[in-house]
């Protein structure tokens, strides 16, 4: 009797797909927006919280706002006996005692809950203070979830944890604008995705960049591929960066006068001409494919 | 001195791009490029001199001696970064860990302590003209300190000199706020996108909190004029100067490309930014 | 009653430091006694918060008056909170700074600029 091997390839019911790139402005945003667009009925979340531009396309309906607020200590005076440990132990130094009270800075608060655990008189407590909301809406056949830090606010990740953990919307795509750069809010971004993709320009100041967000990707063990926007005619460094250590390379968006000016008007491209609707159309077919492969191989 | 600090609010508006140019144009004695997280000011304006490295320490991180640990699962409860990996053994997640101490405290077996952390590196080019720099590590927070250095590295390097030219980093958060502080004019350069737009008035809000004059220039103002003039009005109605607008180059970039400033060869975008600056020295030594 | 003033080095020649919050030292002077003591700022070293604790290590040292030539708002915050009064340095040494405020030329602080993490002082 024979016996026949049948490989099945499970897919998966979501992929989190990161859209990312080492400094602003090379189109992250772009690509994330026309992916989320073409690819109809899937999530796009936005975790550049401290400048959050998605939405400004999107023009989401039927908002539901949220608050996100981190805990603040707050003292019960009766109880505190002046003893400052609460004081020596805080690394972030937001508490000061003074005229045997004690005093909480709000914007230094790590909100830790160290001062909390260590006052020997449980002389304190905890409020809420509102660092930024989360806007979820619905644009056409896209569920846009935007992350907003309010201006003064020195740390974005809360709001971005809560975004990518309690969004509880089940769509077997979810597309994810990363904030620029490799620090904290990146990281937090890309921890449980997919697949990355990096956004990448053809200045030098964009290969640099590609190298350190590459790193990070590498890292974090992702899979990957690199989009090349803005891409003209002569040397493209982003390009040769990406054949020289083998980098997958999904596809080129050439720049165009036309892609720019929709672009600074806040319209979505392939939703205003076919042109760029069959180009991102392509694109998104050729990534959806290597994220399944790869998706595949490391499971 | 007076010091001169280029933010953007939105990245890649060509802050770096008008920054190189002014260095070049002003012949500065010194500048520096407080965008730790992604440094690019070294790339358009080359300095002659051997780079001088200091290790930048961060908040102390927490580590576990696992050979105390009990596996009591305190650590991770407690910890409100999520921080603490429980697999193979407990231990701390570095990106993660901010240094609070609450793990060090709670601790029964005494087991973790809080230990330096290099969170980045400082670099200082110096012969008669003087550069600072420096590179956050990838995944730190707490760029602010980072930020600080940078300016306070250039300022013990400098003799007597009259213009420093900071560039500044992107965002509306901690490192823009510390690369403000201390400063004496900043200039926002911004370009006519909905999402531009939306930034920069993020960024003048940040940078309004502290007295200093602001000026704001248009670079690329000719992807969207209709734009531009939307910034235009903006500027007039908060009583911000705008300077001479730039024009969006293709020479810019192939020169930045080949190592050199846009004022460094002929071209439309090198001749709207030679007047720009001249705007701008004049308001900031007025 | 006594001083504090922002050193960058222990002595009393050198010129004020520019800012508060990371001076290396503070020199606590005593303008009855004349007694001066440098003390080592340990909040230079902070990551965030450098001005509270300096301004703590102000307040635990019964100074009464503070001389610097910029102070940020949580440090003030500190200060006030402490009935401290904070005077505005002139460009000069510690010693220069000192005989100033004895003749009364020194006037108050008044513009705060808000701290690196602190935004809502306008």
């Amino acid at each position: 009797m024979k016996y026949i091997q049948v490989f099945i390839i499970m897919e998966k019911s979501n992929y989190k797909i990161a859209v990312l790139s080492g400094k602003g402005g090379t189109g992250k945003t772009l690509v994330s927006v026309n992916l989320a667009a073409v690819a109809k009925d899937v999530v796009y979340i936005d975790c550049d919280v401290e400048e959050p531009n998605g939405h400004l396309f999107f023009k989401p309906v039927e908002i539901k706002s949220q608050d996100i607020a981190v805990l603040i200590p707050t003292v019960e005076e009766k109880l505190c006996d002046g003893c400052r440990k609460c004081v020596e132990f805080c690394k972030f130094n937001a508490l000061a005692h003074i005229n045997n009270k004690i005093k909480v800075f709000d914007d230094i608060c790590h909100s830790c809950g160290g001062c909390l655990l260590i006052c020997p008189q449980n002389a304190l407590r905890e409020k809420p203070k509102v660092i930024g909301k989360i806007q979820k809406g619905i644009s056409e056949d896209v569920v846009v979830i935007s992350g907003m830090l309010n201006t003064g606010e020195t740390s974005g990740v809360p709001i971005i944890k809560k975004l990518l953990r309690e969004h509880d919307e089940v769509k077997q795509f979810i597309f994810i604008d990363c904030p620029p750069g490799s620090a904290c809010t990146v990281m937090e971004s890309i921890k449980d995705v997919d697949y990355c993709i990096i956004v990448a320009e053809p200045t030098i100041f964009g290969v640099h960049n590609l190298n350190m967000v590459y790193e990070l990707v590498k890292l974090f063990n992702k899979p990957y591929g690199v989009v090349l926007n803005k891409c003209i005619d002569g040397e493209n460094p982003a390009e040769e960066f990406c054949i020289k250590k083998n980098i997958k390379i999904l596809g080129k968006i050439p720049y165009d006068n036309e892609l720019g000016l929709i672009n600074s008007n806040g319209l979505i491209a392939v939703k205003e001409s076919t042109h760029y609707k069959d180009m991102f159309d392509s694109l998104h077919k050729k990534i959806i494919m290597e994220v399944k492969h790869e998706t595949a191989i490391n499971s | 001195m007076k010091q001169l600090l280029i933010l953007s609010g939105k990245g890649g508006t060509g802050k770096t791009t008008i920054a190189s140019a002014f260095i070049k144009l002003a012949e500065v004695k010194a500048y520096a490029d407080c965008d730790v997280d992604a440094p690019n000011l070294h790339l358009a304006v080359k300095h002659a001199s051997e780079e001088k490295k200091t290790d930048f320490y961060g908040m102390n991180k927490a580590e576990i001696n696992t050979s105390l640990c009990s596996s009591c699962d305190l650590c991770r409860v407690h910890c409100r970064f999520d921080a603490i990996d429980t697999c193979p053994k407990y231990s701390v997640d570095s990106f993660a860990c901010e240094g609070c101490g609450v793990c060090e405290a709670v601790c029964p077996m005494s087991a973790i302590s809080l230990k330096p952390a290099v969170a980045g590196v400082l670099k200082l080019y110096a012969n008669n003209i003087i550069f600072s720099t420096a590179k956050l590590n990838m995944g730190s927070g707490n760029s602010g300190m980072l930020v600080t250095k940078v300016k306070k590295q250039m300022m013990d390097a400098v003799s007597e000199t009259d213009l420093a030219i900071i560039d500044g980093s992107p965002g509306i958060g901690c490192p823009v706020i510390a690369s403000i502080s201390g400063v004496d004019m900043v200039l926002i350069v911004t370009e006519p996108t909905i999402s531009g737009i939306s930034d920069l008035v993020r960024i003048i809000e940040t940078a309004e909190k502290i007295h200093i004059k602001i000026s704001v220039c248009i670079n690329k103002y000719d992807i969207n004029i209709k734009n531009s003039e939307q910034i235009a009005v903006l500027c007039n109605k908060l009583n911000l100067p705008l300077t001479t607008v730039v024009p969006y180059d293709i020479k810019a970039v192939k020169a930045v490309n080949d190592g050199m400033t846009i004022v460094d060869i002929d071209c439309a975008s090198g001749q709207a930014v030679k007047q720009v600056f001249d705007e701008t020295i004049k308001i900031l030594f007025s | 009653m006594k001083i504090a003033i922002p050193a960058d080095e222990k002595l009393i020649d050198k010129n004020v430091y520019p800012s508060f919050g990371r001076a290396p030292f503070f020199l606590i002077y005593d303008i009855e006694t004349k007694e001066s003591i440098f003390l080592e700022n340990s909040a230079a070293l902070s990551q965030g918060g450098a001005g509270i604790k300096a301004a703590q290590t102000i307040v635990d040292n019964d100074v009464e008056v503070l001389l610097v030539p910029r102070c940020g708002g949580n440090a003030a915050d500190v200060l006030n909170a402490a009935n401290i009064k904070i005077y505005k340095t002139i460009n000069g040494s510690i010693k220069a700074n000192i005989e100033a405020f004895n003749s009364e030329e020194l006037s108050i602080l008044d513009e705060i600029h808000p701290g690196f993490h602190n935004h809502g002082k306008e």
